[in-house]
């Protein structure tokens, strides 16, 4: 006979090995695929508007249905976290086979070799529909490594009554104002009560360096393979100028400073502030939770030495493990032909990167809701330095971020905020 | 000794409890009024708490497009088999750790306290490949074997306290009136440890409920996902989002763990042992 001691242990072992095996049981049995049937293809979106997700949605059903032999599982993601989700699941080799995302951050994965080369699997009429500019913002090392859909210019939004009570007349959708022009209007809509500006600084490296490029203000500068980050009168433009509408001419509000865009529409809607830089996207919430008798109207980007800005478009690449990358690619072709990708643009009320898309946008929505100017603001979006760079994440978080905050807070001078700005990058770029 | 409390002071305890309950409810009640609110009502210069034109739009936005249902009956099964396999494992083994007086014992806790110091991000993606690896990567087992793992040197750490807390005489006057061990532990000790089960499985259930990367990260058939990772969705880039939906989603969101804390309170009241032990 055992001993008890001994009996209790195999009982003991015997309940675990019935509970892995009722948990493995309620498993799903893994992901493997069928070796028979359709292609599978996965494709991890982060539309989250309600229209966009409806898009995306009614664009994926509708290939399912025409394409028996190639099926796509539509799986949703969000912002905030897909960095995180993507890299384990890369890490972990059983990543999504296409993958929504953005230029920017896209860099890191080409890098690691983690999205494939789309240089030959893309179509020409899709090349041919977009600016070198903007393919450029996704080659890394010679790859294409996605597909650059939707940009997001930035522009003014402003309050028509305000500006007609000021004497101050609407630019047309081709001729924006420079930002001589933009500050003294900003200074005729400043009174009691009343700001001309609202700048939703929370987050203010990207939108610095966007507009940094009216001036070419690069920022990031290569010599010999080594990156460095340099300040001069082209970089401190943009954030002289901003700075100069908060504390000089007071005609920017201080309290905008800690917000996102959205955060700054109650005051905008109020009448607190009559024009609020950002992006095309804030006309979507112009449209659903504007008051019923409120007057808005979209302006266009303000010129520097050009309207130049940085684009940073939304992405589809394919996973560089997927073992269907020509029919992921194929997808692609679908997904962003033009009549699709304008109904992509105009869910999310972005721009989209093909001509023919922006045009048939353009004619649906005869350019009304400020869809003219933002079609117009396509072609100044170009590819810029910082995009490029390797621990430009890093810099923006580390070291641009608050030391911006600091300048438009007034804590630190113009020459503290470059030398700052240097000294960061000194420590995180290669 | 300390005397009975004036007037002023009893007035001043209930300002100040009063003060503290709406401290703590009113993040509550705002939800609430902002998942009713309309989309304009969320912009609004002076926000008012209760709408004007109050609306179920929220709701049905919230379910229609994302199936926070589904995600809500994913969350509880997962959250409640967590919970019961964590009290289930956690029970016999924090009696062995307070009882039994041992190096080894000393090195398990140890053991357990340190584990608790390795961040997710370290630990994610060697969890992913060998959950993939015993075919439990997209699947609620496998994520309910991570928040039972994840669960248990806390719920370990906290019930053997409430272990210790027992007196031993009373299963030695168990003993003496010729209880086995195994009775002992069923009609007397379990019976007392009510209220540390009841503390655990409530921990267990309300982080299972409440997580989130882990849930990101291994699941990824959609009609598998749960709800921290359906509610993610209503937000975007940089922090903008869709407020109603959001608001309507996370209010539901939070009935849940209030049910279920309401419904298992009771037991957590202490007092069971009140007079078990005389001088």
């Amino acid at each position: 006979m055992l001993p008890i001691r001994f009996r209790r242990l195999a009982a003991a072992a015997a309940i675990a090995v019935v509970g892995v095996g009722a948990l493995a049981a309620c498993g799903n049995g893994g992901d493997d695929e069928a070796s028979a049937g359709p292609v599978k293809l996965r494709f991890l979106s982060l539309a989250w508007q309600k229209e966009s997700l409806q898009a995306n949605k009614d664009l994926v059903a509708k290939w399912n249905s025409e394409h028996p032999d190639i099926q796509v599982e539509y799986v949703q993601g969000d912002w905030n976290s897909v960095h995180d989700q993507l890299l384990t699941s890369f890490e972990g080799g059983d990543a999504p086979d296409i993958v929504h995302y953005e230029a920017s951050s896209i860099g890191e994965f080409s890098k690691q070799g983690y999205l494939a080369d789309l240089k030959d699997l893309i179509p020409a009429d899709l090349k041919g529909q977009i600016d070198q500019g903007v393919w450029d913002t996704v080659t890394f090392d010679g790859q294409v490594t996605g597909v650059p859909f939707l940009l997001e210019s930035q522009v003014v939004i402003a309050n028509k009554k305000l500006l007609d009570a000021a004497g101050v007349t609407v630019p047309p959708a081709d001729g924006g104002w420079t930002w001589d022009e933009f500050q003294a209007n900003a200074q005729k809509l400043t009174k009691s009560g009343q700001y001309g500006v609202a700048w939703a600084l929370k987050s203010p490296t990207n939108r610095v360096l966007n507009l940094a490029l009216n001036y070419d203000g690069k920022f990031f500068y290569s010599d010999g393979g080594k990156t460095e980050v340099k300040i001069g009168d082209a970089e401190k433009e943009i954030p002289k100028r901003i700075h100069d509408m908060l504390y000089t001419s007071k005609t920017a509000s201080p309290e905008a400073l800690g917000m996102s865009g959205a955060d700054t529409l109650p005051g905008f809607f109020g009448g607190k502030y009559a024009m609020l830089p950002g992006s095309v996207s804030l006309r979507q919430q112009m449209v659903e939770q504007a008051p019923k008798d409120f007057e808005w109207v979209t302006l266009p980007p303000v010129k520097g030495l050009s309207a130049n800005q940085a684009a940073n478009p939304q992405t589809l690449s394919v996973s560089a493990d997927s073992k269907h990358k020509e029919q992921a690619a194929q997808f692609l072709s679908y997904f962003l032909n033009p009549t699709n990708m304008a109904t992509l643009a105009k869910g999310d009320w972005l721009v989209p990167t093909g001509k023919q898309a922006n045009e048939e946008l353009v004619k649906l929505t005869e350019g009304k809701q400020g869809w003219d100017v933002a079609a117009n603001s396509a072609a100044d979006l170009t590819v810029a330095p910082f995009q490029q760079a390797d621990g430009y994440p890093e810099w923006k978080t580390k070291y641009a971020t608050p030391a911006l905050q600091q300048y438009f807070a007034n804590k630190i001078t113009l020459d503290q905020l470059a030398s700052q700005l240097v000294d960061g990058g000194k420590q995180v770029l290669r | 000794m300390l005397g009975k409390p004036s007037r002023t002071g009893r007035t001043l305890q209930y300002l100040a409890l009063a003060a503290y309950l709406i401290f703590l409810g009113f993040p509550l009640v705002w939800l609430l009024s902002t998942a009713f609110k309309p989309p304009r009502e969320l912009v609004q210069l002076h926000p008012t708490l209760i709408p004007s034109n109050p609306t179920v739009q929220n709701f049905v936005q919230a379910f229609t497009e994302q199936e926070l249902g589904r995600a809500a009956w994913n969350s509880l099964q997962v959250s409640l088999a967590s919970a019961v396999l964590t009290v289930l494992v956690a029970m016999p083994a924090s009696y062995a750790l307070a009882r039994f007086k041992s190096k080894l014992g000393t090195l398990a806790l140890g053991w357990v306290l340190l584990s608790q110091l390795f961040p997710f991000v370290l630990l994610i993606i060697p969890i992913f490949l060998v959950l993939r690896q015993a075919g439990l990567a997209n699947s609620h087992a496998g994520l309910v074997l991570i928040y039972v793992v994840w669960a248990l040197p806390f719920a370990l750490w906290m019930l053997q306290g409430f272990v210790r807390n027992i007196p031993r005489e009373l299963e030695e006057a168990a003993s003496v009136d010729g209880a086995s061990r195994l009775q002992t532990l069923r009609r007397v000790v379990f019976p007392l440890l009510a209220p540390g089960l009841v503390a655990t499985a409530l921990f267990s259930f309300i982080s299972a409920w409440n997580e989130f990367f882990f849930a990101l990260v291994l699941i990824k058939t959609p009609e598998l996902q749960t709800l921290p990772v359906a509610l993610a969705r209503f937000v975007g880039i940089e922090g903008t989002a869709r407020l109603g939906p959001l608001a309507a989603g996370a209010l539901l969101a939070t009935l849940p763990s209030l049910i279920f804390f309401a419904f298992m309170q009771r037991r957590l009241s202490s007092g069971s042992l009140a007079g078990a032990v005389k001088g």
